[in-house]
């Protein structure tokens, strides 16, 4: 276990500030020369930091669109298309935005999946994985509300759409979409709200980011093997070493970042954005933003009542129905770490486990797709397959396989049998 | 099925997923001919005397019913034309700028400032004049449809005779590229239909490429500064990545030869 | 902990490895400064702005002794056509008895001296002058009058009387040709 350590800076100054202020120390015990980490961490533990980094820059490129964008409907589309045009760097500044989001969303799924796979979510760090939760929940109803600004006509419908989604519930519901919207439609009100949400709650974010990595503090890295670190052997200082590595894997998640805010600014988005917004005219096809398309899959793909078999008593409607798998599929990650009550947290060491969880990814993947087709043909069967086996996957398959897998023998320690016998 | 196979299904998956990219719904479409766009790519351009014949059509045979409301006069200039030109081309047109003395609106000539002006006043007037369908402003249709440009180009190029079992409403004409194949634009490239400067000729398919060239610079119209810094921000980045990946080499070497460094 | 140390500050034939991990830190210094300067450069004035730093106004509508006002970056500009009375009233003026002493020739351009070109704020406290239309209050000079405190301005554009420590600023502006005039 790792104890906080209070190395005082040999620098007269830093050593003045460090007494009254004690930053320096706080950094440094973080991620820095005081910060014993597990010495085996792979390349799926860069994703956290690249999802902080990402953070910082959609909050610092958001702050500056702000000084350029208005949030009426009559002007927004337009300030937009004056971002474009004529504002100095205002187009590098929009795509940088507009693909941050995307990349922002690829940086946490992909950490999430680490924590799926690893047991990241086991004692004791339970409240750290709740933590990230709550932070994805956060990053969800900002990346929605920002979607909404630019008043184009995925804005607006996506918007139509989703607030209408909480007329599904009974009793309040309707007074509920009133008050969202501040009127009897989506419409200059929503919109203006909107844009004071979506300028607040990523300094929320913030914030429960904070609490995240506090949290993670506490409890120390895990680690790829999913074993307690046994003595200062398994651990190395955070600097230089996961500084410099996390350098590295910011500066490839940049290339990336850049190839697609650069050449393909546009691949991510929908044209139809690209249409002033017209409560009229409903597009074609109304699809929210890709990081969205599972949940609105599993949205979509409840579309039986639940009611008294052979009445025609319904209790809930399927409209509800779906409503409450949306939420449901992210409420069940709060429950992880009952659900899967293995004691192996790794699954390095959990053979059968692995397959479930490429299951899952795959099942993920195909529910992305179907998000993205319109529920017609076969697409609503598959919607309904792969809503079905998400919820199997967490309710029973891990419940079952903590209780029933045999797992590998876990390892001696961290450093074995890396460090030398002889030291 | 090994663990490996599982694990490369899913990654391909993800792969597809990506590279289908906004799947295409339904869409009884035709799907549009894929031209070559110097635009196009990592390092494309804007073929500029293309786009000013572009812009000629644009002016003498889209004008009559489509706004651009995005795009100003002063923006010709990168076009490659002189202020003179531009200028003179902005008095043509009357712009109504504040109201006089007794309330009425003002009119005074066009500056290279202004918008490009409508045809019409209003979305209403522009739908009683074209038989209840208003058409779409233009500075954004290459962006605002699924590909862009070579939907355009298909467009306005492949207008055909209905076939035997497609009963066009009346009013509206037969395209097979336009969803639902009604649309209520009638072709509107005639052969010879402008004569350009430049002593080109206009076939149709010459002003189909010369105009979407315009139409895809006013939508876009910091493509080319755009890919100049993509490439100076990438060639960057790859170096950085280089320096970083040896430096992290370096300093990681004692750690993968076991080396304790808490031992006391 | 002299490990760690020995690692950061580095072992015995260093020279090399050093230089590796001070050429990666300042590259990225470099590429986060070079990053920093759109954000930077997005608050000057945008293209739009730039658009309407200059403005040109056509003088053959202005007969002699009438005068306009014109918008130029958000600020009202007065152009008057001078009679040749009031060129000769400005003239005439002696440097003791102005509050801000510039003689008219300072203030109009030679040749063109029937066109005065001038701010249309006072500089006392940032009030809008009348005098420019017909019918409006000129002042005891025969210029401008300042309803909000008071000041008169005369032929010239100059302050005579009132609390206005300064005559009003007079614009860059140029004569594209007999009748265009551009300001900015």
């Amino acid at each position: 276990m790792a104890e906080w350590i209070d190395a005082k800076p040999k620098n007269k100054a830093a050593a003045w500030l460090e007494e009254r202020l004690p930053v320096i120390g706080l950094v440094n015990n973080v991620v820095g020369v005081d910060t014993p980490t597990p010495r085996n961490l792979n390349y799926w533990w860069n994703f956290g930091s690249l999802a902080g980094l990402m953070l910082m820059v959609q909050i610092i490129s958001g702050i500056v669109l702000a000084m350029h964008y208005t949030p009426n409907t009559l002007m927004a589309f337009d300030s937009v298309e004056r971002i474009m045009r004529d504002v100095n760097y205002g187009w590098l500044i929009r795509y940088m935005h507009a693909n941050g989001a995307s990349f922002f969303f690829i940086a946490v799924y992909i950490h999430i999946l680490r924590g799926l796979y690893y047991g990241s979510y086991k004692a004791p760090r339970e409240v750290l994985w709740m933590l990230g939760l709550v932070i994805f929940l956060l990053m969800m109803a900002t990346a929605f509300m920002g979607y909404v600004l630019p008043w184009g006509q995925m804005s607006f419908w996506g918007a139509t759409v989703i607030t209408n989604l909480f007329s599904a519930i009974p009793v309040v519901g309707d007074s509920i979409v009133t008050l969202l919207w501040g009127g009897f439609s989506v419409d200059n009100p929503t919109l203006n709200r909107f844009f004071s949400l979506h300028y607040l709650l990523p300094f929320v974010i913030t914030g429960v980011v904070i609490l995240h990595i506090w949290a993670k503090k506490v409890s120390d890295s895990g680690n790829p093997l999913g074993i307690d670190v046994k003595s200062s052997a398994d651990q190395i200082p955070f600097h230089p070493f996961y500084t410099v590595k996390d350098a590295f894997g910011a500066a490839v998640f940049f290339a990336i970042f850049a190839l697609f805010l650069f050449y393909m600014p546009n691949a991510l988005g929908h044209p139809d954005n690209y249409i002033p917004a017209d409560p009229l005219v409903t597009p074609g096809s109304i699809v929210p933003e890709w990081y969205f398309l599972p949940f609105y899959a599993i949205l979509r793909s409840i579309t039986f009542d639940i009611g008294i078999p052979f009445t025609d008593v319904v209790i809930i409607p399927a409209k509800l129905l779906g409503v409450i798998a949306m939420f449901a599929a992210i409420i069940v990650l709060f429950f992880l770490p009952w659900l899967d009550r293995s004691k192996v947290r790794s699954g390095k060491f959990r053979p059968m486990f692995r397959w479930f969880f490429w299951f899952l990814v795959i099942d993920m993947v195909v529910l992305t797709i179907v998000g993205g087709k319109k529920p017609e043909g076969i697409w609503p069967v598959i919607g309904l397959i792969g809503t079905a086996y998400y919820f199997a996957h967490f309710l029973i398959v891990l419940p079952l396989l903590a209780k029933f897998e045999k797992t590998l023998p876990l390892p001696e320690s961290i450093a074995n049998p890396v460090v030398k016998a002889a030291e | 099925m090994t663990m490996k196979f599982v694990k490369n299904i899913a990654i391909a998956l993800t792969a597809v997923a990506g590279l289908a990219g906004t799947a295409m719904g339904a869409g009884a479409a035709k799907h549009p001919m894929q031209m070559e766009w110097s635009f196009e790519g990592p390092t494309g351009t804007y073929d500029r005397a293309s786009a000013q014949r572009g812009w000629q059509v644009y002016q003498q045979v889209c004008s009559a019913c489509h706004s651009l409301k995005y795009f100003r006069f002063r923006n010709l200039a990168e076009l490659g034309y002189e202020e003179d030109m531009i200028k003179a081309w902005a008095a043509e047109y009357t712009v109504i700028d504040g109201v006089d003395d007794a309330g009425d609106p003002k009119e005074r000539k066009g500056l290279p400032q202004d918008a490009f002006p409508s045809p019409f006043p209003n979305p209403q007037a522009a739908a009683a004049s074209n038989g209840g369908a208003v058409p779409p402003d233009l500075s954004l249709i290459a962006k605002a449809r699924h590909d862009g440009p070579n939907y355009l180009f298909s467009l306005l190029t492949g207008y055909e005779d209905a076939p035997a079992d497609h009963e066009a409403p009346a009013g509206k004409s037969y395209n097979p590229y336009f969803p639902g194949g009604n649309i209520s634009m009638a072709p509107p490239l005639a052969e010879g239909i402008v004569e350009y400067e430049d002593g080109t000729a206009a076939t149709q398919e010459q002003m189909a490429k010369d105009v979407v060239n315009f139409l895809m610079y006013v939508a876009e119209p910091k493509l080319e500064a755009r890919h100049h810094m993509g490439l100076n921000v990438l060639l960057y980045l790859m170096i950085l990545v280089v320096v970083l990946y040896f430096s992290m080499k370096k300093i990681w070497k004692p750690v993968k030869e076991g080396k304790n460094f808490y031992k006391k | 902990m002299s490990t760690i140390n020995e690692t950061i500050e580095g072992e015995e034939g260093a020279t090399r490895r050093d230089f590796l991990h001070v050429a990666a830190t300042g590259l990225g210094g470099v590429g986060a400064v070079m990053a920093a300067w759109p954000f930077i450069d997005q608050m000057n004035p945008a293209a739009d702005t730039l658009a309407l730093a200059t403005v040109e106004v056509d003088l053959s509508a202005i007969g002699v002794g009438e005068a306009i006002k014109v918008m130029w970056q958000g600020k009202p500009i007065f152009i008057r056509h001078r009679t040749a009375k009031e060129i000769e009233e400005a003239r005439s003026v002696d440097m003791s008895e102005l509050v801000d002493k510039q003689s008219d020739a300072e203030r109009v351009q030679e040749g063109r001296a029937e066109w005065l070109v001038v701010t249309g704020i006072c500089t006392h406290l940032g009030c809008v002058p009348v005098g420019t239309s017909d019918g409006e209050d000129k002042g005891d000079f025969g210029g401008w009058f300042c309803p909000c405190h008071g000041s008169h301005y005369d032929t010239a554009g100059r302050i005579r009387k009132g609390p206005a420590p300064k005559n009003l600023a007079v614009p860059t502006y140029a004569f594209l040709n007999d009748t265009t005039l551009q300001i900015g």
